[in-house]
């Protein structure tokens, strides 16, 4: 009987922990991802965008067009996610804009390049539009 | 069955391709590799492979020099361990050195004060490090593909590619102090550097440094060979 008792506690505490999993994880995974993020944008965005997004990073001074302001929300809320997704894979030619913006797809993979949207919707909080 | 040693060989080969064999050092200056292992292996990757994360990339405090010998020109290498000058406006990672701007009318700066200066080198070391170092080849083989092909260009067709066409303008310096901070200067990089390596770090930066902030431009041949071109004018013109 105890026997019996000692393993309904572990089948307890097995459901218990598999579940604190299941509603854990997703938070978890976010976290992650958002962190993972801006740990990306501070290593490849930073150089043009800004530290602070604000498009005026250390390479600003020479260049001919003037990269996005990403805390700009009153821009960034006509950009969809869809736009920016493809600006950042692609670059600036594949939306009609400057060159001096270019493919990532040789560096970042799709899911990374994904996380990056989401962290330019908290720059400008803001949601896409368009 | 055919098919299933295809793919075998073909994972073979891929497996190869992506692990970089360890360096060879063997042929190189026993005295050099003494000093390389004292004095250069603090900041340096001398023995591969390439940082493969973004934060390895980010924590790293000078070039990778495991594959030294596919990239300089070993008379430059002995001239500059001399009299070593900055060649990255930024720093090994840019990202440690900017003081951000909070107006969005001025650009983020650069803390030149926090950028460290490389050790100088006696002649004779520096001559031994730089024999050391030109025998870390282990990319021979992708060197040896390359065919950089002779192209006459002029100048103001150069600058247009290099600043309008391609942007490469955007992170790198064609001039003394005209361009942009993350990258290295590139008026210098004809002198500095193979131009087969040229060529082939910029038909794909990532197969030879996986997660740098340079991005793979997709340039045509006919682009490559004129970059190339490029780069050796304004070594001239400096």
């Amino acid at each position: 009987m105890r026997r019996a008792q000692h393993t309904l506690f572990g089948l307890w505490a097995v459901l218990g922990l598999g579940i604190a999993w299941a509603e854990g994880a997703p938070v978890w995974a976010a976290e992650g991802d958002a962190a993972n993020a801006e740990l990306l944008y501070k290593t490849y965005c930073v150089q043009c965008h800004g530290a602070t997004g604000k498009g005026n990073g250390i390479n600003v001074r020479d260049m001919s067009v003037q990269p996005r302001d990403h805390t700009d929300a009153a821009g960034m809320v006509g950009l969809s996610d869809d736009r920016l997704f493809k600006a950042i894979k692609e670059g600036g030619p594949a939306v009609t804009k400057s060159v001096l913006m270019p493919p990532w797809a040789g560096v970042l993979t799709d899911e990374e390049v994904h996380g990056l949207v989401r962290h330019l919707r908290v720059l400008c909080a803001c949601e896409g539009r368009g | 069955m055919r098919a299933a040693i295809s793919i075998g060989c073909g994972l073979l080969l891929a497996a190869l391709w992506a692990v970089p064999p360890m360096v060879a050092n063997a042929a190189g200056d026993a005295a050099g590799s003494a000093l390389l292992a004292e004095q250069c292996a603090g900041c340096h990757n001398l023995t591969g492979p390439a940082p493969d994360t973004v934060q390895a990339v980010r924590a790293r405090k000078g070039p990778d020099l495991f594959y030294a010998g596919d990239k300089y020109r070993a008379e430059w290498l002995t001239e500059w361990l001399q009299k070593p000058t900055r060649i990255r406006p930024g720093g090994a990672f840019y990202g440690d050195h900017i003081v951000p701007s909070q107006a969005t009318d001025k650009w983020d700066q650069i803390d030149t004060a926090s950028l460290p200066d490389h050790p100088a080198l006696s002649a004779p070391d520096a001559r031994a490090v730089s024999a050391a170092l030109m025998a870390n080849t282990p990319y021979a083989e992708r060197i040896a593909t390359v065919t950089v092909e002779p192209v006459s260009l002029p100048i103001f067709m150069g600058d247009m590619l290099f600043d309008k066409f391609k942007g490469c303008i955007a992170c790198h310096q064609s001039g003394k102090d005209y361009g942009g901070f993350s990258g290295p200067e590139l008026y210098t990089a004809a002198d500095r550097l193979n131009p087969r390596f040229i060529y082939s770090y910029m038909q794909n930066p990532q197969a030879w440094d996986p997660k740098i902030w340079m991005p793979n431009m997709n340039l045509a041949a006919a682009d490559l060979n004129k970059l190339v071109r490029y780069l050796q004018m304004i070594a001239e013109e400096e």
